[in-house]
């Protein structure tokens, strides 16, 4: 640089020549100015101004009050299997020997914040003085799980033990329980949660809620002539997006609905059911005949049907029980279109068809499924349809004659090139159909702007907000939490009975026609199926 | 003047100096003007050889806040200074220092795949390093003195 410019050395003031070539690159800064104005203009417009206009509010979903103080809730669990312990962890209590686990990888990998998320769970203010299960190792566990009041590994200090109750009558007499959560297998849901009633304990059950038709009216009535505070065990009606998404198709954004399509994809042998076997189920340790006492026709002794008890008809209704349940209450939380007028299933056995997935027989529940519901009085159809042999994510999609609206974690609603609604400013170039008109991100400050693309890629694979606020909300604790919190206030939670009896009918209507081949029909006034 | 470099050579030398500033100094202004803009999906997706560093920053709310702040008026700044020439010298070198973190955070490995889709195909050699590169080569051949306010600022110091 000095060599360049040594003709420079006898010149002492600034002059004209160095001032352009000083300032020459300046004016490029105006360029950027106005390309940055011209891009805030439209962005304003989308963000805010289309907002307006569409009528979307901006508020958030207000957090419900805590009330969590008083005498501690008294709580039962029947059935510590899979959910069962998933649930007793929503409402805080853990086995010791999974939390020792998950210090251990968080010790070896910063990234794992279970534990640590568990530890900063709300304590609801609940103790657990009754567990039952037909598998006395897990009885064991339940009681275990329980008396880790502090959320420790297992080197910790726990409380008392539980009571352990090998029949769920008994526990149900016990006076020191208020509310029982039941996770037992399906095809003891309605005499388990029929009883609990009865003896006037608070029920959330576990999805799905019956098997068959009957169970359904048995237990509304149930709940409804007892008043018992009662939720079903659909967790998505926690996810925020949820209410946003009600919202939404209220003001109208996607137009008339004409079809929703909703999926289950999972392609791996715990997603199909077929779980492990535990080696400590025999004859002694296992109750098979209170197991089977609600089968209309008996079975000799089979762990394979004690653990996998999904895969046949006896115990529960495969997919339509299991996960159409939850894709179809997500929707009749944000659509309220009720019992279908009709159903029609098909699948099959399709993946799973060989003997050696199992050990003694074959599995009987389709893993191939598809339910077609109508809708004639508000003009859509509703398409369940399931693999659980390849795991494509196919989300869940709402379409109307203005646009379609995604849902998962996030809620995206894009306008239809065809709109009449959105015509004129798809024409004008103020929307583009490629990009949301509206979105809504969990967790996020602001809901009042369109996210960007990027924030829009991060997000919907949870990297941006779960972390920020330094929690990541479990909604199955969030379920149990709002449980908990309607019968210290004496009311019905989210998914009442009236919300779990529609849920109930449906699943049965779409058992119905897998099994006996045929269109199902509901009649609303009569309240009757044909 | 100019005897190192033939004017086309200064032209274009300038040229990609004010191209690099200006992306640079939009990148800056749209987090700016951005409220829920963070770093921290970029830093969680982070993969290869350094990954465990940005997710700790990532996942340590003080740390993410100034690396976001840092971030954003970094940008800026270096933006600014290469299209305009002034302090280029250290703008050209925090450039090349924050490009490398880029790099670094989301090397274009054979087995990473980032969560946003790539706009083209890279092996090892991505833009953010083509970028880095080309700041190195705008330290070696420097033009803020010859068209840019430092023409001003080092006037002294040049006509020593």
């Amino acid at each position: 640089m000095k060599n360049n410019q040594q003709d420079h050395n006898n010149k002492k003031k600034i002059d004209r020549r160095d001032l352009l070539k000083g300032m020459a690159t300046v004016p490029v800064l105006g360029a950027l100015a106005y390309g940055v104005w011209r891009k805030n203009k439209l962005d304003h417009y989308r963000n805010h101004q289309l907002r307006q206009e569409l009528n979307m509010s901006s508020v958030m979903p207000a957090e419900a009050k805590k009330v969590w103080d008083g005498e501690p809730l008294r709580l039962g669990i029947i059935g510590y299997g899979i959910r069962g312990k998933q649930l007793l962890k929503g409402a805080g209590f853990a086995m010791p020997s999974l939390l020792q686990n998950w210090k251990e990888q968080a010790e070896q990998n910063s990234d794992d914040k279970r534990y640590a998320e568990f530890k900063e769970q709300d304590d609801l203010n609940v103790v657990v003085n009754g567990v039952c299960d037909l598998f006395s190792v897990r009885v064991d566990e339940a009681a275990e799980a329980a008396s880790n009041i502090h959320r420790e590994g297992t080197d910790g200090s726990y409380g008392p033990q539980p009571r352990k109750y090998k029949n769920y009558q008994d526990l149900l007499q016990a006076p020191d329980i208020d509310a029982v959560i039941i996770a037992s297998p399906d095809h003891w849901h309605a005499r388990i949660a029929i009883d609990a009633a009865r003896a006037g304990k608070h029920v959330y059950v576990e999805k799905g809620l019956a098997r068959h038709v009957e169970e359904v009216f048995a237990i509304r009535q149930a709940i409804r002539e007892t008043g018992v505070v009662f939720q079903l065990g659909h967790q998505g009606r926690q996810t925020d997006s949820y209410l946003k998404a009600a919202e939404a198709i209220e003001k109208g954004l996607v137009g008339d609905i004409n079809l929703i399509e909703v999926c289950t994809n999972r392609n791996s042998p715990n997603g199909a059911w077929v779980y492990p076997i535990d080696q400590r189920g025999t004859r002694e340790t296992i109750d098979w005949k209170m197991f089977e006492e609600p089968c209309e026709e008996k079975h000799p002794f089979s762990p394979e049907r004690f653990f996998r008890w999904r895969c046949w008809w006896d115990y529960g209704t495969g997919l339509s029980g299991d996960l159409l349940t939850h894709e179809y209450d997500a929707i009749n939380q944000i659509v309220k279109m009720g019992i279908p007028a009709s159903a029609v299933s098909s699948g099959g056995v399709y993946f799973y068809e060989k003997p050696e997935h199992f050990v003694d027989e074959v599995r009987e529940v389709p893993d191939v499924w598809n339910t077609v519901m109508e809708y004639p009085d508000r003009n859509f159809s509703l398409l369940y349809s399931a693999t659980l042999a390849n795991n494509r994510d196919r989300g869940k999609v709402i379409m109307g004659h203005d646009g379609h609206m995604e849902l998962g974690n996030n809620l995206s609603i894009f306008a239809c090139q065809e709109s009449t609604r959105y015509k004129d400013k798809i024409e004008r170039g103020l929307i583009d159909p490629a990009t949301p008109i509206y979105s809504y991100i969990p967790g996020r400050k602001d809901v009042d702007a369109v996210a960007t693309a990027t924030e829009q890629y991060f997000a919907g694979r949870g990297l941006l907000y779960t972390y920020r606020g330094g929690r990541r909300m479990d909604t199955t604790h969030l379920h149990i939490a709002e449980w908990i919190q309607a019968i210290r206030e004496n009311r019905q939670p989210s998914c009442d009975i009236d919300q779990a009896f529609e849920e109930g009918i449906t699943a049965a209507m779409a058992t119905i026609s897998y099994r006996e081949n045929r269109k199902v029909f509901w009649d609303r006034d009569k309240e009757e199926i044909s | 003047m100019n005897k190192r470099y033939s004017n086309p050579q200064l032209w274009m030398l300038v040229v990609l100096r004010v191209a690099i500033g200006w992306h640079l100094l939009y990148e800056g202004i749209v987090k700016l003007m951005n409220p829920n803009w963070s770093s921290v999906g970029y830093l969680m997706d982070s993969k290869g050889w350094f990954a465990g560093i940005f997710h700790d920053i990532a996942s340590n709310p003080g740390l993410l806040q100034a690396v976001d702040f840092l971030n954003i008026w970094g940008l800026i700044l270096i933006g600014l200074g290469l299209v305009m020439g002034v302090f280029t010298r250290a703008a050209t070198i925090a450039g090349i220092a924050l490009l490398g973190l880029y790099y670094l955070s989301h090397p274009a490995l054979i087995n990473a795949n980032y969560v946003i889709p790539s706009d083209g195909s890279y092996i090892f050699v991505n833009k953010n390093l083509i970028e880095m590169l080309a700041l190195g080569v705008l330290l070696v051949f420097p033009t803020g003195r010859i068209i840019g306010i430092d023409r001003l600022i080092f006037r002294k110091t040049a006509a020593r």
